[in-house]
């Protein structure tokens, strides 16, 4: 409605008669439906999401211990970051290293099994789902993995390869940080099929059947054909939502970290960026510093997502 | 007759690719469970089964033991335990309902309404989503104090109902409604909200049901810890993370707990994964 209306109005009286301020109160006044329809999620939302990410921007070039009141030093909390702080650096590295092997392979993963289970008979398909969203359902089922790598031979896994005779002596998969970060790599996989995957498999559902039968006469000649030039097309909204997900997720990794490797973990070797931002915020109180460390992991969000958004509109080409 | 499907064959799809595939799916689908079947035969260990050597994947003589210690646990809890529970449940449906509706509406108008500053308002929706929740703690607790929320379930209950997730989820969804629909109900002279009640959400159903496992399972498993003070207020996974602080002679008990706050989720996911899965097989989303 409102596209046909701001159509009929002449271009010439608006921008003489009306001064720009007016214009746009005349426009908000129009569309009164559409803002009505926002406010309640907007105004929760500004409320508690957007102020606190402002005052945490706003955070990270003060000191604020939280007791005394924030004082200002410009940039000092980002300079000692990329400059002084070694262990800090340290995180940047496991976190680029988790993001870029966890991200692209647990995306990819979600995709395809999503895919894969929906090829099956509807029946099967919800058990399937179930079982491979099963990691993701419950907070912390991944505690369990602690007790399957445990370091003694009452590990489970020592315990097999021992009797398997593949190792003499049980390794300490969550101590050495020869094995750490891989071990936590394959736990984060196994978790990975989370809310990316479940978009995913809702999205399948939600494409047009006749599609199909279009793309029939049109020539597709098999099912990774069907995929790319149909399926994917078709579902573009729900794969860039996989992606931001991909993404908050893999840049993020510190529940399994610490619960597995412990905080911190031995020779800073599982330490990822959001570990040092709880070791500064929740532990030492040093809240400008921690949030400049937010602020940097913000920035380096964006730039994957942008990265990210560029890749997937080459899909389906 | 299980395998009735690999004789009824769909177009472009060869025997070949199924049976790969259904191999593929039973291989890895056996890795993603065997944790999960860990957890169950756990709970139904006897205590010394959890510290025997060589030790032992499944349960030797399954046991209810971790159950009645558990219950006898919670008989003897300060405050009713029918109380953490009404809590948790309180929380996590209005919490739940309140999203899935105030994020779909705004969803719905950003999607399929044009008016000044949609794709600003979307934009920060995204940015939200990747901002550390650790250092916006300390803001919310003094935006919640300076409410007079603090203490009480609102300060769970309102900050769910605008999660980024599920604006973004919906919007996402909202895309795949064909304008043409909506344009002719407008036509035939439906107010607003009526289009976006009955035609555009039963449209993106398998959105919103799929919004309510993501909902349900943040809230589900919501502590409450640096809000709510009050004991007769705090939350079921509160309350039985207390009774785990017992330490390793609570290894059972643990085990069972672990069990229980499992399965309402998975109860829910089955309820609403099997709808999805049957009302969209029979009828897609046509122009």
């Amino acid at each position: 409605m409102a596209v046909v209306v701001d159509y009929l109005k002449p271009r010439a009286i608006t921008n003489t008669v009306l001064r720009r301020g007016e214009y746009l109160w005349s426009e908000i006044r129009k569309n009164k439906v559409s803002y009505l329809f926002l406010a309640p999620y907007f105004l929760i939302f500004f409320t508690f999401t957007v102020i606190p990410v402002v005052m945490s921007l706003g955070l990270s070039f003060t000191s604020f211990n939280i007791l005394e009141a924030p004082r200002w030093v410009g940039w000092q909390n980002y300079i000692r970051l990329l400059l002084a702080d070694d262990i800090f650096l340290r995180a940047v590295q496991n976190t680029f290293l988790f993001a870029a092997i966890t991200g692209p392979i647990g995306y990819f993963m979600a995709l395809l099994f999503a895919w894969f289970i929906n090829e099956l008979p509807p029946k099967i398909r919800a058990v399937m789902v179930l079982i491979f969203y099963a990691p993701s359902i419950s907070g912390n089922v991944f505690m369990i993995w602690t007790v399957l790598f445990s370091g003694d031979a009452h590990g489970y896994i020592n315990s097999v390869l021992v009797r398997l005779g593949i190792i003499t002596e049980p390794i300490l998969w969550l101590q050495d940080p020869a094995y750490m970060l891989s071990v936590i790599m394959i736990v984060v996989l196994w978790m990975s099929l989370g809310t990316g995957f479940l978009a995913f498999v809702a999205g399948l559902q939600s494409i047009d059947k006749t599609l199909y039968e279009a793309g029939l006469v049109d020539g597709v000649k098999n099912r990774w054909q069907e995929l790319w030039f149909i399926t994917l097309p078709s579902m573009k909204p729900m794969l860039m939502f996989g992606a931001v997900m991909a993404i908050t997720a893999s840049f993020a990794v510190s529940d399994v970290t610490i619960a597995l490797a412990g905080m911190p973990s031995t020779d800073y070797a599982a330490h990822t960026v959001v570990n040092h931002l709880i070791d500064f915020g929740s532990i030492r109180f040093e809240m400008g510093y921690a949030s400049a460390i937010a602020t940097l992991l913000f920035l380096a969000m964006i730039g994957a997502n942008k990265l990210v958004q560029n890749l997937l509109r080459k899909v389906g080409r | 007759m299980k395998f009735n499907f690999l004789k009824r064959r769909r177009a472009n799809r060869s025997v070949g690719g199924d049976v790969c595939n259904i191999i593929l799916l039973a291989f890895f689908g056996a890795f993603m469970a065997l944790p999960m079947v860990f957890a169950i035969g756990n709970a139904f260990k006897p205590l010394d089964e959890f510290f025997i050597f060589p030790p032992r994947f499944f349960v030797i003589n399954p046991t209810l033991d971790n159950f009645t210690d558990l219950f006898i646990l919670m008989a003897q809890s300060w405050v009713p335990f029918s109380r953490y529970i009404f809590n948790t449940v309180f929380i996590t449906s209005i919490g739940t309902a309140g999203h899935v509706i105030i994020a779909s509406m705004a969803a719905f108008v950003l999607e399929k309404h044009n008016f000044p500053g949609r794709n600003v308002l979307f934009s920060i929706v995204i940015l939200a989503l990747m901002f550390s929740a650790a250092v916006t703690a300390i803001p919310n607790f003094l935006t919640m104090s300076a409410l007079g929320w603090i203490d009480t379930h609102l300060a769970l209950i309102i900050p769910a109902f605008a999660a980024p997730i599920g604006l973004f989820l919906m919007k996402q969804f909202m895309v795949t409604i064909p304008d043409s629909l909506l344009e002719s109900a407008r036509i035939d002279g439906a107010s607003e909200i009526k289009i976006f009640w009955v035609i555009a959400m039963p449209t993106v159903k398998p959105g919103w049901l799929t919004l309510i496992i993501f909902s349900f399972q943040g809230l589900w498993g919501a502590t409450g810890g640096t809000f709510i003070f009050s004991e007769e207020l705090k939350t079921l996974p509160f309350a039985l993370s207390q009774i785990l602080a017992g330490g390793i002679a609570r290894a059972g008990v643990g085990a069972a707990v672990m069990l229980i706050m499992m399965i309402v989720p998975i109860t829910m996911f089955i309820a609403t994964q099997s709808n999805i899965i049957q009302t969209m097989s029979t009828s897609g989303i046509k122009e």
